[in-house]
């Protein structure tokens, strides 16, 4: 097996919470809780959960937007959580980012060529005229047309800008693009166009994506890998067909059985789930998911479940699957 | 149905050109007719101060005493005052100070003003706390008061009275730019600026600083209306310019013991300061229409 593009151990973000006058710290907002994974080189990874579950969180600790609290980034056999500022601004190179909204992540006063420049221009790379004949090139393979290189994004709709925001993501040959939610803001027609466009530069520039998304159907398209968060947390990792055939943890399973079906005569066996997202800044003791699961047993209230192998490639951190389950079982 | 497909070549030729935000801007500012007087009240001026001393009737201080007080005429346009000077003529030149006062105070007080309130709106923590205390100390002070006792400091003089309005409007421009700044900081085109590894400097200046310059120059023209104002009552306190000068508030106050027999002498350069002030104050509220993004589609 090969080494893995990226590796995440014990990724952390505790907020302060600040009160008072003197804002002392009175607790934390646990948006990332020890979160740990691997993204081979050439796979895409999706990460989906609610809102507030932390993934996004995730995506921008890995890029160093938000310092990590604790927790390592190994990418390309580089350790990126202790290197300095600096070289961190370097690092950017080979990992981009493509944002959700495409109507805020473009600065409106730029013209897309401007817009697409700028990184080549920040790592020094290319001169004057290269640049703008790379920046006429991503337009083109984005699907886009080299004319609309002097206009500015208000002039696009929102799938042509975020055709955009994916060409300025590719202009430095990253090896990693993570893509946080890039086609929940864009009507459904134009998720399809998008997603097919980014699965197409996957396969010609050897991308590797983490795809960062609340909807299952898209993931479900676009992923190898899939990992599933709660309350962040990772509470289950796997193989996509693994994970959609056969989900293990509860929390997957509920959230599996409200993905709507193309079928009229369909008669879903849905899962409810009970109860609002516990907060993040006090989370149940134990397995932060106990609070709204069918399955809950008198252990779950007190001990944390590790994130396990319950078959060969399918992690999943609960206490119905594992060592535990089966001493429970005997 | 091939001869229908448009060639290709022609299109990728042809990189059309499109109008750029300020460029929008100007165009719909043209469209506001009550903004375009004020602009022309504003161009008046201007060019009344670059060219004044070449077209005024008579000389700047000759004064001619028999001819004191003298009414409008034909000779003497707006009359003349109690030391029988050309008071059109001292206008004239008048203007060239009013404006030269409100112009660079204003660029003063934004370049202070707007270094202050990018450091405190981008770097946050202690150091805005510190600047925007400073602020709202500045701002405690009626106006003027506070431009008396920075006057009164360095010594009556024109200067000096430039100096201390340029003071008295920082806490304005540094309190605009701060809020300006902590809203475009927040947004997701300053995150991807980060995201492909750009400098905070670079950012400061190619993203927030271009994004956060509409209301400076809306605000900036307002100011120098006020900044005439307050110069020429600085004028008139007898703070600001002193005599023999032409400044305007200063003139109000040559005639002040004459007013009753010869209001001409206070009447023509009150109007010359509501005049100008009203010109900054229409452009700028045009101004205002055209830049404010709400305004747009």
């Amino acid at each position: 097996m090969t080494e893995p593009l990226l590796k995440v151990e014990g990724l952390k973000k505790y907020f302060p919470i600040r009160k008072g006058v003197l804002s002392r710290v009175s607790g934390y907002v646990k948006a990332v809780d020890d979160v740990s994974f691997f993204v081979n080189k050439g796979e895409t990874l999706g990460i989906v959960g609610e809102s507030g579950c932390g993934k996004s969180t995730t995506g921008r600790m890995l890029m160093r937007l938000l310092e990590p609290t604790e927790g390592k980034v190994v990418f390309d056999g580089k350790e990126l959580t202790n290197i300095s500022n600096d070289d961190m601004r370097k690092a950017r190179r080979e990992i981009q980012m493509v944002f959700q909204d495409p109507y805020a992540s473009l600065n409106p006063r730029h013209t897309i060529e401007k817009i697409l420049e700028e990184p080549l221009i920040v790592h020094g790379l290319g001169d004057a005229k290269s640049r703008k004949k790379k920046v006429r090139e991503l337009l083109e393979i984005v699907g886009l047309s080299s004319y609309h290189a002097k206009r500015y994004p208000h002039q696009f709709s929102g799938g042509q800008r975020q055709r955009i925001g994916i060409a300025r993501a590719l202009m430095t040959n990253p090896k990693l693009i993570i893509a946080d939610e890039p086609v929940s803001a864009l009507d459904v027609s134009i998720q399809s166009q998008v997603l097919n466009l980014m699965q197409d530069l996957q396969k010609d520039l050897q991308l590797t994506y983490i795809f960062i998304a609340h909807d299952l159907g898209v993931v479900r398209h676009i992923s190898d890998r899939v990992g599933v968060m709660y309350l962040g947390k990772m509470v289950e990792i796997t193989e996509s067909e693994l994970l959609y055939d056969k989900p293990l943890h509860p929390y997957t399973q509920a959230l599996l059985s409200a993905v709507p079906v193309p079928d009229p005569n369909f008669v879903r066996d849905q899962i409810l789930i009970k109860g609002d997202i516990p907060s993040p800044s006090n989370p149940p003791s134990g397995c932060t998911f106990h609070t709204r699961c069918p399955f809950k047993m008198d252990v779950c209230t007190t001990v944390v479940p590790k994130l396990e192998e319950a078959e060969p490639g399918h992690f999943v951190a609960c206490h119905l699957y594992g060592e535990r389950a089966a001493l429970i079982n005997r | 149905m091939v001869g229908f497909a448009p060639k290709q070549t022609d299109i990728l030729a042809k990189e059309d050109k499109v109008a750029g935000p300020w460029k929008e801007a100007w165009r719909s500012f043209k469209k506001n007719k009550v903004a375009v007087v004020g602009a022309g009240i504003v161009l008046f001026f201007t060019i009344l101060a670059l060219i004044g001393p070449w077209i005024a009737p008579q000389g700047l201080n000759e004064q001619d005493l028999p001819n004191r007080l003298l009414k409008p005429s034909s000779e003497f346009w707006l009359g003349t005052d109690h030391l029988g000077r050309d008071i059109l003529s001292r206008i004239i030149h008048g203007a060239r100070i009013s404006l030269s006062v409100g112009f660079f105070s204003v660029i003063g007080s934004v370049v202070v003003g707007s270094i202050l309130g990018i450091i405190a709106g981008y770097y946050g923590k202690w150091i805005d706390t510190i600047i925007s205390r400073i602020f709202d100390i500045m701002l405690a002070f009626p106006s003027i008061l506070l431009a008396i006792a920075v006057v009164s400091v360095l010594g009556p003089s024109l200067q000096n009275a430039l100096i201390a309005i340029a003071v008295i409007n920082i806490p304005n421009f540094g309190r605009l730019i701060r809020s300006k700044v902590l809203s475009i900081k927040e947004e997701e085109y300053i995150t991807s600026a980060k995201a492909i590894g750009m400098r905070d400097v670079r950012i400061l200046f190619s993203h927030i600083l271009p994004n956060s310059m509409a209301p400076v120059i809306v605000q900036g023209t307002l100011a120098i209306a006020s900044a005439i104002i307050e110069a020429a009552a600085l004028g008139f306190l007898g703070l600001g310019a002193q005599a023999p000068s032409a400044e305007w508030g200063k003139m109000l106050a040559d005639a002040r013991v004459n007013f009753i027999n010869a209001p001409w002498t206070m009447i023509f350069p009150g109007i010359a300061i509501m005049l100008t002030v009203l010109g900054f104050n229409l452009m700028g509220d045009g101004m205002l229409d055209a830049l404010d993004p709400r305004m747009k589609n």
